[in-house]
């Protein structure tokens, strides 16, 4: 059974429009990828799969998506000049379409950004309505929807590890909504995906980072904050 | 135990028994569902509606010309045409509807109520409606509230979405949310608001979604305009007590079965209406990206 939905979905949300799937679905991808990048990004291939190929520049896809990097809201009016702010800004970026893409969401963009030596890649779906749907990062499936506060921890794959961070986050009082663990074969790496009711503290944070068995914890908020 | 709005009768049962007004319900439902405070869920509405406000202004003041040229500053042409048709009030009301939906084309700021496809219909009508009645914020709030709740039943027996049920549940339910917080605001009794959104799910049943080149401009423009006007039509009948006959819930379920059996290609997919004329083709060869990598089909099951 779906969640309810808010009396702010029937009067709202405030957006830039002009769709929701199309812009404000895609200002929040962008944010997403940001928010993994971890800062301003000096570079970004953006790729409009299927239904937004076409119509990515009617509908201002190019520009929801550059002012998502930027870290934009979905309700800034910024949006409508990102691409001229990018270029001020020095920050580079290059569009491509790809059709047929059967495996893929009607409504797909991949983001591979860098800044300095790090390089990032984040597939997300806009499913309607400005939902979003995360799909992949860095090549390891995901599948959250950055509503909730979300942490993902690369680590090695190794016993124990998903009782470990458990506990760390119990210890925080952050309840854990969704757990979803991938790795690339056995005693390879592993991808810890763990949505949150709230968030956790950035000493916690900061503690798994240190662990030598986690490579790397990125923290993405409940994306409209 | 909040009620769910399920439905119409419901809602109205619920507010029978508790004795509260249609909007108290709406509130009780965001609070228990959302653990919203009651004061936040103000404050989300005063900011509608200066978004509503504001959208209506700037598509009147300002230059709205969207990127594929299709909309082209058509709300301050109709605002400044000399000859009022009707009345000047009539001509205001259009080209208010008209405004906020061309800032939502042009990548203004819009609130989408409930869908960015209809996004200047409840702001052209309440803008309106409150400049000729009088009547404060708060109870244009009240209003707004009411119209949450009528959507919210939509949402669940229909469509509020173009590609699950055509244009009907996009503009559609905007005007019977319209409609309804109007009826509301005037103190009209709750057979009077749910006839007047029942009336106007009747006016905008059928209606296909079929934008061409698929951007949310032609048709979906001028179809705000006309939605805000049914939404006047639909009050001022409920208003004087004439029955749509057919009960709201009813409606709403008629709608939710016009929307399914209708062809996809009249859901958003811009197959179909409007969107497949030789000019709409036309358009879209000219204003669509034809720059793409095609992959190859995959033949394995």
């Amino acid at each position: 059974m779906a969640e309810q939905s808010s009396v702010f979905d029937m009067i709202g949300p405030v957006m830039i429009g002009p769709s929701s799937s199309h812009t404000a679905g895609v200002v929040r991808i962008g944010r997403v990828a940001r928010k993994i990048l971890g800062k301003a990004p000096e570079t970004a291939d953006i790729t409009f799969y299927n239904s937004f190929a076409r119509t990515y520049e009617g509908h201002g896809s190019d520009r929801a998506i550059i002012a998502g990097l930027m870290d934009f809201k979905t309700d800034d009016d910024r949006i409508k000049t990102a691409l001229d702010l990018a270029k001020e800004a020095g920050f580079q970026y290059k569009f491509k379409s790809v059709g047929n893409a059967s495996v893929m969401h009607p409504n797909t963009v991949k983001v591979v950004a860098t800044s300095g030596d790090r390089t990032i890649e984040v597939v997300g779906e806009s499913r309607g309505g400005g939902v979003i749907k995360i799909g992949s990062v860095n090549g390891f499936g995901v599948g959250f929807n950055a509503n909730l506060s979300t942490m993902i921890i690369m680590a090695a794959d190794k016993k124990g590890a998903i009782a470990f961070i458990a506990t760390v986050l119990a210890n925080e009082d952050c309840n854990i909504a969704s757990m979803a663990v991938n790795r690339k074969g056995k005693n390879d790496r592993a991808c810890h995906v763990i949505e949150m009711d709230s968030k956790p503290s950035q000493v916690t944070i900061d503690f798994l980072k240190h662990l030598s068995w986690i490579n790397e914890v990125i923290f993405i908020p409940d994306i409209d904050f | 135990m909040c009620f769910l709005f399920e439905d119409f009768k419901g809602w109205k049962q619920y507010c029978e028994q508790h004795q509260m007004p249609l909007h108290q319900a709406v509130i009780e439902y965001e609070v228990s569902e959302k653990e919203a405070s009651e004061e936040k869920i103000w404050d989300g509405l005063a900011n509608a509606y200066t978004v509503m406000k504001e959208a209506v202004q700037t598509g009147l003041t300002q230059d709205m010309t969207s990127r594929s040229g299709m909309i082209n500053n058509g709300a301050k042409k109709v605002f400044n045409y000399p000859k009022p048709l009707l009345s000047k009030e009539f001509q205001v009301l259009i080209s208010r509807a008209l405004a906020a939906k061309e800032v939502n084309s042009c990548m203004g700021r819009v609130v989408a109520a409930p869908t960015a496809g209809a996004s200047g219909i409840i702001p052209g009508v309440m803008v309106t409606f409150q400049e000729l009645h009088g009547v404060d914020d708060r109870k244009i709030h009240e209003g707004l509230l009411v119209s949450a709740g009528i959507a919210l039943i939509m949402e669940k027996r229909a469509s509020i979405a173009g590609a699950v049920g055509g244009c009907q549940a996009e503009t559609g339910s905007a005007a019977a949310m319209a409609a309804g917080a109007m009826v509301y605001c005037l103190g009209g009794s709750v057979d009077q608001v749910f006839n007047a959104v029942a009336i106007t799910i009747q006016c905008m049943l059928g209606l296909i979604c079929d934008p061409v080149a698929g951007l949310v401009e032609v048709p979906c423009v001028v179809r705000n305009a006309s939605a805000a006007a049914i939404a006047n039509s639909s009050a001022q009948i409920a208003l004087a007590d004439v029955s749509g006959v057919i009960p709201v819930d009813e409606c709403v379920e008629a709608m939710g079965e016009v929307g399914q059996s209708m062809e996809t290609r009249y859901k958003e997919t811009a197959l179909g209406g409007l969107a497949a004329t030789t000019t709409g083709q036309a358009i879209s060869k000219r204003v669509l990206i034809q720059d793409i990598e095609m992959l190859p089909d995959e033949d394995q099951e």
